[in-house]
């Protein structure tokens, strides 16, 4: 069926502005860093005129230790929060999903900090990880005072583990949602069989309700795992990295690369290397989980 | 049959046990925030936050509420916010569901194409291309403005995903009538199709709003003095000056904290639904 010229007019004029904000503001950048990536190109062009340096950004990388320490350190903060956090968030749908009175008043104080900035989320846990403040006594009080106090941001042996407990708190609330609509979604009537061939409460979770969640934990980890990779609000807040590249993380040195030191050329090259991993990632996942589709 | 009333009533306790636990460990961090906003003795905050007293401050007072409109301009902070944030949503909404509309309700050559490019958008991050939309914007000479904070955020290939999803669900004679009904395509859009997609665009409208209200490293970059500064970097800035009042922090994250999460207290079930809109790809 050919168009005609009034209605291909109207379809134009619905598309183009969607088509020409993605094209300027995400198709071209995207390209731009992969160009960017083989020059020395600067944020604020200055007496060295940009030219194409070949492969030499990424020859450098492979020198630069805070690009392995960042990578490092994003890797070792997604490896240890996409499982607590899911593993949380299903124990939390499940809990909430209890015919019980009152669960809708616990499911929204559950998704508070959801709703809540990051950055200021960062300063309150600022302030609660204090070496004199609130988390310390509290482990104080349930040790029977052997729990000496720390300045949580400031070890480096602390300083990551406190942002990753502040990290699942803050987002642990929305991956229950998601698992709670996906609990809603499992037939009543495969309980009731099961219960009649006499399955107990824990067999009927790990042969009915783990199975039947299938899709939606293979989105919840991807999704976890993409904005892990991302972490960048709260160390910035928190610890700028510190103590000694203990937080670093890349997107930090994406960030102090391009707009700190100006040298757009070489963070345009961490950033190809950044979506090359986050997609690699994606779709290992997406193999390994076997998502189903349908 | 006593057994199995027994093992309910212990389940039931168990429960409530977590799920007041659970209640007390999301909740007490955002009560701790409220309450040290409204102790008026720095030194006080000081000596009592690591014990319970800090959740009793004595007296209450607004004292450090008013130490924030004076030491900066908080005021303009918040209109920042709210015009970037509103413009990007309101901007988005449309922008988004005409996008999804060509593309569901229009038969075009390419069509196919075009959805295929829109869901492969998706997986980009905008951590991958912060830098060279950086540079973009900076040789546009868009620094320290609004727009510089609106318009790259305004069309998002997730949002004309889902309104691209929701428009194909609508039966194909819809339109039709209306067409022959002499109707143009626009007012099939504005008052057909935008009337029965209210459920969406309440979605796309929550997510945007998160997403944006929050954001912090584009306008980290982008935004120099408190002209055009955002909540969340002022927050940052205002974190970052020592010597640190606790109080006076306490009172600026209340402020920008409270209003939300009342907001989302009245939309718990609208949000709810949104996060499975967002879930269920």
């Amino acid at each position: 069926m050919k168009m005609k010229k009034k209605e291909l007019w109207a379809m134009l004029v619905f598309l183009l502005p969607a088509l020409a904000l993605l094209t300027l503001f995400i198709i071209i950048p995207f390209f731009m860093a992969f160009g960017l990536s083989f020059t020395n190109q600067r944020l604020i062009s200055g007496r060295v005129p940009t030219k194409f340096i070949g492969l030499l950004n990424y020859e450098r990388m492979l020198k630069d230790e805070y690009f392995f320490k960042g990578f490092g350190n994003t890797f070792i903060f997604a490896a240890v929060v996409v499982p607590l956090q899911t593993a949380f968030a299903l124990g939390l749908a499940l809990l909430v999903n209890k015919k019980l009175k009152g669960t809708k008043v616990f499911r929204t104080t559950y998704f508070m900090p959801t709703v809540t900035v990051m950055v200021v989320v960062a300063v309150i846990w600022t302030f609660l990880y204090h070496p004199e403040g609130l988390i310390n006594n509290f482990l104080k009080v349930v040790s029977f005072y052997k729990w000496k106090p720390v300045d949580f941001l400031n070890n480096e042996q602390w300083a990551f583990p406190a942002i990753m407990f502040m990290s699942i708190w803050q987002g642990v609330g929305f991956q229950m949602l998601i698992f709670l609509a996906g609990l809603q979604e499992i037939p009543q009537s495969l309980y009731e069989a099961a219960t009649i061939d006499g399955a107990n409460k824990w067999k009927q979770f790990l042969h009915i309700t783990l199975p039947q969640l299938r899709n939606t934990t293979t989105f919840v980890i991807i999704a976890t795992t993409i904005l892990a990779l991302r972490l960048f609000d709260q160390v910035m807040v928190m610890t700028q990295g510190g103590p000694r590249g203990a937080t670093y993380t890349i997107m930090l040195h994406i960030y102090n690369m391009g707009f700190k030191r100006l040298n757009v050329g070489y963070a345009s090259a961490l950033t190809v290397v950044f979506f090359l991993v986050v997609l690699g990632l994606s779709l290992l996942q997406k193999t390994l989980l076997g998502e189903e589709r349908g | 049959m006593k057994s199995m009333k027994t093992n309910t009533i212990i389940d039931r306790t168990v429960s409530y046990v977590l799920l007041v636990f659970f209640a007390v460990f999301f909740l007490f961090p955002l009560v701790y925030m409220v309450s040290i906003s409204l102790n008026p003795d720095e030194l006080d905050i000081l000596k009592t936050m690591g014990s319970p007293k800090a959740f009793f401050p004595e007296p209450v007072s607004l004292k450090n509420y008013g130490d924030v409109f004076r030491r900066m301009p908080f005021g303009r902070f918040v209109l920042n916010s709210l015009i970037v944030v509103s413009s990007t949503v309101v901007g988005g909404l449309f922008i988004n569901s005409m996008g999804a509309f060509a593309l569901a309700r229009f038969s075009f050559k390419g069509r196919g194409l075009i959805v295929t490019l829109v869901v492969a958008l998706m997986i980009i991050p905008f951590e991958a291309i912060a830098i060279p939309l950086l540079l973009m914007v900076n040789k546009f000479g868009w620094l320290d403005s609004y727009h510089v904070q609106i318009i790259p955020f305004i069309a998002n290939p997730f949002y004309i995903f889902l309104f691209y999803q929701f428009f194909l669900g609508f039966p194909r004679d819809l339109e039709e009538a209306a067409l022959i009904d002499g109707a143009g395509w626009f007012r099939i859009y504005w008052s057909i199709a935008l009337p029965l997609s209210k459920p969406i665009m309440a979605s796309v409208a929550i997510l945007h709003f998160l997403q944006h209200w929050g954001f912090f490293l584009w306008p980290l970059m982008v935004t120099r003095g408190f002209e055009y500064r955002p909540l969340p970097v002022a927050m940052q800035t205002f974190f970052g000056q020592y010597p640190r009042d606790w109080g006076d922090i306490m009172a600026f994250a209340s402020m920008m904290t409270v209003p939300v999460l009342i907001l989302f207290i009245f939309l718990q079930n609208q949000y709810v639904n949104t996060v499975k809109t967002a879930g269920i790809k």
